[in-house]
């Protein structure tokens, strides 16, 4: 607790202790608040009250058994998750994927970053008390759940893509639910624009409030969103592309305000973007070719192959039993998930089990930068501001 | 460990080294990822030259963690990723420390966003950074004892 100076003289500081239950902080997040009256003094983020040691557990796991696990970080995005480690082994391993399964992974990236925007809107619209928005965005999001669950089996943790491709085949027909929302959504997006985007509450809880300067932001290592929206066209699908993402046509929406107002309409912008990259991808993907590529004792066999050839056979085996042993070394890679940033390191000893899997997750290196935003401004604005950053709490603590 | 290139096409290496040849011990050249390893000296010299120098503008951190190389010295190995915006270009920095003594230079007056991978590697790892303002745990609670991702530290157990 300090003293300050008010305008009847000084006075001192009130610690307010936020979180980590409380419905506005997005998870279990503890935010210690210093006030003078109503304006922050000082905001300090405590962690760790989702902390499940993944990372710990990965070293305990075969590499294609973490994959699981990395659906479990961010959770609202966890197709993301998987893309970025599956990234990461194939890169350690040398793998190339085939051109149809990165054309479906791109395809699934882009609906997952829709379907965490969708989340990211509802509950940040719902926190400023737009309440409506909250069921419209969960209703367009159950269509995506719905076509993640025909592909992989599972709506949420969906651990569909695998170390050089995909897990299964996916299901005839499928692009026909895939065009049926895309069809649908831009109209969506259109009737939550209406509801926000010229709303007088909405622009007056948003305007001006959690402004953070671009000098400040690279400095602290912000990335995503967060970051377009104070000037910088920093996107890793455009400077650093991944899984063919550079055969596809898209802008990458920037602002200069870098305030909520700004990262809203990024985020809005965003959703249209990645409609357009799922319709290329459609038209992309060719009707027939291999999911996953050849590499005998890392990739398994067909399970055709596997039953009728011996080798195939041994190989199914010994890589569901031992598993592979890629060559000492490491490999780091970033993706850019709906959230910023999404940067995985793999490091390798030889052995079947990786020796370290780190998770950069954007969630936690954005947070850092939650009080400069808010410092000066009042408590609603925190609100605000945490919303705006668009946390997860899985992808924070891990 | 893969390949160390003593003569590397790496352009990163060669201003490093003729800024200052200590600075950088080898480089290592793995599925077009550049690491530079780093005495643990030059360290925050070093991360500095990398963000200010014209030909180098590595102004974003990306991540910064740690490997717990045990029972092999020098124990804990520092990974710093860099990223140069306007330059388009990635590399890896990399300073061991040994398990007598885990302590590095902090490098929040280069970059701070080091602020919390610091104190996730010291909570995780038990290294600690000289010059950092607040280090302390950030996931665990306060009153943890022990350092989880340390290559003895068990996977499960109890207390």
């Amino acid at each position: 607790m300090t003293t300050v100076e008010t305008a009847t003289g000084p006075a001192k500081t009130m610690v307010l202790n936020m979180g980590p239950q409380h419905p506005s902080t997005h998870g279990v997040l503890r935010i210690l608040l210093e006030l003078d009256g109503e304006t922050i003094v000082k905001a300090i983020p405590d962690l760790g009250y989702l902390h499940t040691g993944i990372e710990k557990t990965c070293e305990a796991k075969t590499y294609s058994q973490a994959i699981t696990l990395t659906d479990r970080i961010d959770y609202l995005a966890p197709l993301s998750n998987n893309l970025g480690y599956c990234l990461a082994v194939e890169k350690l391993l040398g793998l190339e994927v085939p051109k149809r399964a990165q054309y479906i992974r791109v395809l699934l990236a882009e609906m997952t970053r829709i379907a965490s925007h969708l989340v990211w809107l509802g509950t940040h619209a719902i926190d400023l008390g737009a309440m409506s928005v909250f069921l419209y965005c969960f209703r367009e999001r159950e269509e995506i759940l719905k076509i993640f669950e025909m592909v992989a089996g599972q709506r949420m943790m969906t651990s569909y893509f695998r170390i050089g491709g995909l897990a299964l085949e996916p299901p005839t027909g499928w692009l026909r639910a895939v065009d049926r929302f895309v069809r649908m959504m831009p109209g969506r997006v259109d009737d939550y624009e209406t509801l926000l985007t010229e709303n007088r509450i909405w622009m007056a809880r948003t305007q001006g409030v959690g402004r953070i300067n671009l000098e400040d932001a690279i400095a602290l290592s912000m990335t995503g969103p967060a970051l377009r929206a104070a000037g910088l066209p920093y996107d890793n699908r455009k400077l650093f592309p991944y899984s063919s993402y550079e055969e596809f046509d898209f802008i990458v929406p920037v602002r200069t305000e870098s305030d909520c107002y700004a990262r809203y309409m990024i985020r809005i912008a965003e959703m249209r973007e990645s409609l357009k990259i799922i319709r290329q991808a459609m038209d992309k993907i060719p009707a027939e070719g291999p999911i996953r590529t050849e590499a005998p004792g890392i990739v398994p066999p067909g399970r055709e192959k596997m039953k009728t050839e011996m080798e195939a056979l041994i190989y199914h085996f010994k890589i569901f039993t031992e598993g592979f042993s890629p060559a000492p070394g490491e490999a780091y890679v970033t993706i850019e998930s709906p959230r910023g940033e999404l940067g995985v390191f793999v490091a390798s000893d030889g052995t079947p089990k990786p020796l370290r899997v780190h998770f950069r997750t954007p969630s936690f290196v954005n947070l850092q930068s939650l009080p400069k935003m808010v410092e000066g401004q009042m408590i609603a604005d925190v609100i605000a501001c945490i919303g705006t950053i668009d946390i997860v709490l899985g992808e924070v603590d891990r | 460990m893969a390949d160390n290139i003593q003569q590397s096409t790496s352009l990163v290496a060669e201003h490093l080294r003729s800024w200052n040849p200590k600075a950088v011990e080898s480089v290592i050249e793995f599925h077009g990822e550049i690491t530079l390893v780093v005495p643990r000296e030059l360290l925050r010299a070093t991360a500095e030259h990398l963000r200010d120098d014209s030909n180098l503008l590595f102004n974003l951190l990306s991540d910064m963690t740690c490997v717990d190389r045990f029972p092999a010295e020098p124990r804990f190995e520092l990974n710093y990723h860099l990223t140069s915006i306007s330059r388009r270009d990635k590399v890896r920095l990399r300073s061991s420390v040994p398990g007598d003594n885990p302590v590095a230079d902090s490098v929040t007056s280069v970059w701070p966003g080091a602020g919390w991978m610091e104190r996730e590697v010291f909570d995780l790892f038990g290294v600690r950074f000289t010059g950092h303002a607040d280090l302390r745990r950030i996931l665990l609670p306060d009153d943890w004892e022990g350092h989880p991702l340390r290559r003895d530290f068990p996977v499960e157990g109890q207390r």
